[in-house]
């Protein structure tokens, strides 16, 4: 009972201390924030949502049409085509990523010389645009490809694995780095257990030093993942979808093209007829993106507290 | 035999770093790449993309000089606007977030929740969702200048920002804001000179993430900005090569150099805390 007083106590001293100066102040602290939120966010959204269930060009002119959108959404090949494509390809990055990512932070650790220049060398591709490594990329790409007479826009599987280099080449150096301050985390104590009870290298690894980092696994797949999904940038520079292939019924199938730049695509081409089932897209492409994090995040954090 | 363990442990390492000296220099090669076809003819770029440049193909600085001035855009402006809205936009969003942050972590009111669990969301929403929306929204209330383009950054950045440094406050204990207001400190200056302090590496872990996310963004200054008179470099180096027909590579790389080039530079500066950054806000993330 006086416990419980005393919380009151503390918590009214709280409340008159710090919270009731700081709440008067909110027009300073929060409202600055919040209305840009409300700007560049929230209205926006909100906005997106309604607009999907509406035929429009410009926004001032809307019919709502219910789910018109999103049946057309579903029935235009180049979107599922998209779908495929992006799925794949981001199955595949997080695959090569993280093995490799995992595997130098592994070597990275082990005290070899010149650990530190090695960790900024590969970290460096990181601070370069999406829009300027596809550029230097495709000027690589097509260097070597030339040589056989072809290019990199003019077979979908050179531009599915042109794109996968390339996101390795940015990405593993960021996910190093996660890696590294993970490995850096395992208990030494636990380490030393291992070497005394004459555990090899490889069973240290597996069995003590991974399980105890899974909240690294955790972050880098789910970022790895995110950013194959939302990938943008580095698709229109090195292929912008190319080659197009043309379909019996006129339509036409961008190869190499991922979500993100299909809903571009259909916004802006196309003299703005499509942009209901642009919106409709975007609101689907919002609704994967949500979903896969949560789903992976859960999924691994379950694996984090087994252990 | 513990000596001959001991070698062979250290032979092992040499090979490690042998190993890992080439990969290094496998890696830095697209750039060198970059570097030697900043010199070619254009021709030359996309035949010989691998040899150095010879007599016939050596351009000397004239591709530098085109690229500066390419599509009747002066490079430098481009350059400019990147470095404005990249600076204003990370110092307002550090500045602002950070404050919404302590009120939101400070004051459990339920306006203070909802903004909270709203910036929680919108960092799951991708810029496609929002992307036609916002830049309309943008242009309708004249925020399509580089001057204040650092606003609609800062609505669409706050998310994460909020995330991190309410997540850092949370963790600070409450009885040294305490002692700063019993000795008379007023909600402004118990921030400024007590909180934020203590907030440097979250305030380092986010700087870098925005300062690399606003120089590197392509999509949204390219739908609110107007593009006849201000472009970032990222726009200018997709309209270079972006317009089919006679690309001159040679340009293109000499451009692409040039806006590599202040990047590397503020890489080695503060390389440092750019890696401990990204650590510490990924762990937090």
């Amino acid at each position: 009972m006086k416990q419980i007083k005393r919380k009151r106590d503390a918590a009214a001293l709280n409340s008159r201390l710090i919270r009731r100066p700081i709440q008067r102040m909110v027009w300073l602290f929060l409202l600055p924030t919040f209305a840009a939120f409300c700007i560049g966010f929230l209205y926006p959204f909100l906005q997106g949502v309604f607009l999907s269930f509406c035929k429009f060009k410009v926004i001032s002119q809307w019919d709502w049409v219910w789910f018109g959108n999103y049946i057309k959404a579903f029935s235009d090949s180049s979107f599922l085509h998209a779908f495929w494509f992006t799925a794949l390809f981001a199955f595949v990055s997080v695959l090569f990523i993280n093995t490799l990512a995992f595997a130098v932070a592994y070597a990275l650790t082990q005290g070899i010389k010149g650990s530190n220049l090695f960790r900024t060398v590969f970290f460096m591709p990181n601070l370069i645009g999406g829009i300027v490594l596809g550029y230097i990329w495709s000027m690589i790409f097509d260097g070597i490809l030339v040589k056989y007479n072809t290019s990199v826009v003019l077979n979908s599987k050179f531009g599915f694995w042109g794109l996968i280099i390339l996101i390795c080449w940015q990405q593993v150096g960021y996910m190093m780095i996660i890696y590294i301050a993970g490995l850096q985390a395992v208990p030494e104590d636990m380490l030393e257990a291992a070497r005394i009870d004459g555990a090899t290298r490889w069973q240290t690894l597996w069995k003590v030093t991974i399980p105890n980092m899974m909240s690294s696994f955790t972050i880098c797949i789910f970022l790895t993942l995110t950013n194959g999904f939302k990938l943008f940038d580095q698709n229109l520079a090195l292929t912008a979808g190319r080659p197009f292939l043309q379909q019996a019924d006129g339509s036409v199938i961008k190869t190499t093209e991922m979500l993100a730049l299909n809903i571009y695509n259909s916004f802006y081409s196309s003299s703005g007829n499509n942009r209901g089932t642009a919106q409709a897209k975007a609101v689907l492409f919002f609704v994967l993106v949500a979903a896969i994090g949560l789903i992976q995040l859960r999924s691994t954090r379950k694996k984090e507290v087994q252990q | 035999m513990r000596n001959t363990l001991k070698t062979r442990e250290d032979r092992r390492k040499m090979v490690l770093t042998v190993v890992f000296a080439v990969i290094c220099i496998i890696y830095v090669l697209p750039i060198l790449i970059v570097l030697i076809n900043s010199f070619k003819s254009n021709a030359a770029v996309n035949t010989e993309t691998f040899a150095l440049p010879n007599e016939d193909t050596f351009m000397g600085l004239q591709n530098y000089i085109k690229g500066m001035t390419f599509g009747s855009y002066p490079f430098i402006k481009a350059v400019f606007y990147s470095l404005f809205i990249t600076i204003v936009s990370s110092a307002l969003i550090l500045l602002c977030t950070s404050m919404a942050a302590w009120y939101v972590a400070r004051v459990g009111s339920l306006f203070s929740k909802i903004v909270y669990y709203l910036c929680v969301f919108s960092m799951v929403v991708p810029f496609q969702m929002v992307m036609f929306t916002l830049s309309r929204t943008a242009n309708k209330l004249h925020l399509d200048t580089p001057w204040t383009i650092p606003v609609v950054y800062l609505g669409f950045g706050a998310g994460l920002a909020v995330f991190m440094f309410a997540g850092f406050v949370k963790s600070i204990p409450l009885e040294i804001e305490e002692a700063a207001a019993i000795d008379g400190c007023g909600p402004l200056r118990t921030f400024f000179l007590v909180v934020l302090p203590m907030m440097k590496p979250t305030f380092i872990s986010v700087g870098v993430l925005e300062i690399m996310w606003v120089w590197n963004d392509f999509l949204l200054p390219f739908l609110v900005l107007d593009i006849n008179d201000y472009r970032t470099i990222p726009i200018v180096v997709q309209y270079l090569k972006g317009s089919y027909g006679q690309v001159d590579m040679g340009a293109t790389m000499a451009l692409i150099l040039l806006s590599i080039i202040p990047v590397i530079i503020f890489y080695l500066c503060c390389q440092k805390h750019i890696i401990k950054g990204v650590a510490a806000g990924a762990v937090k993330g």
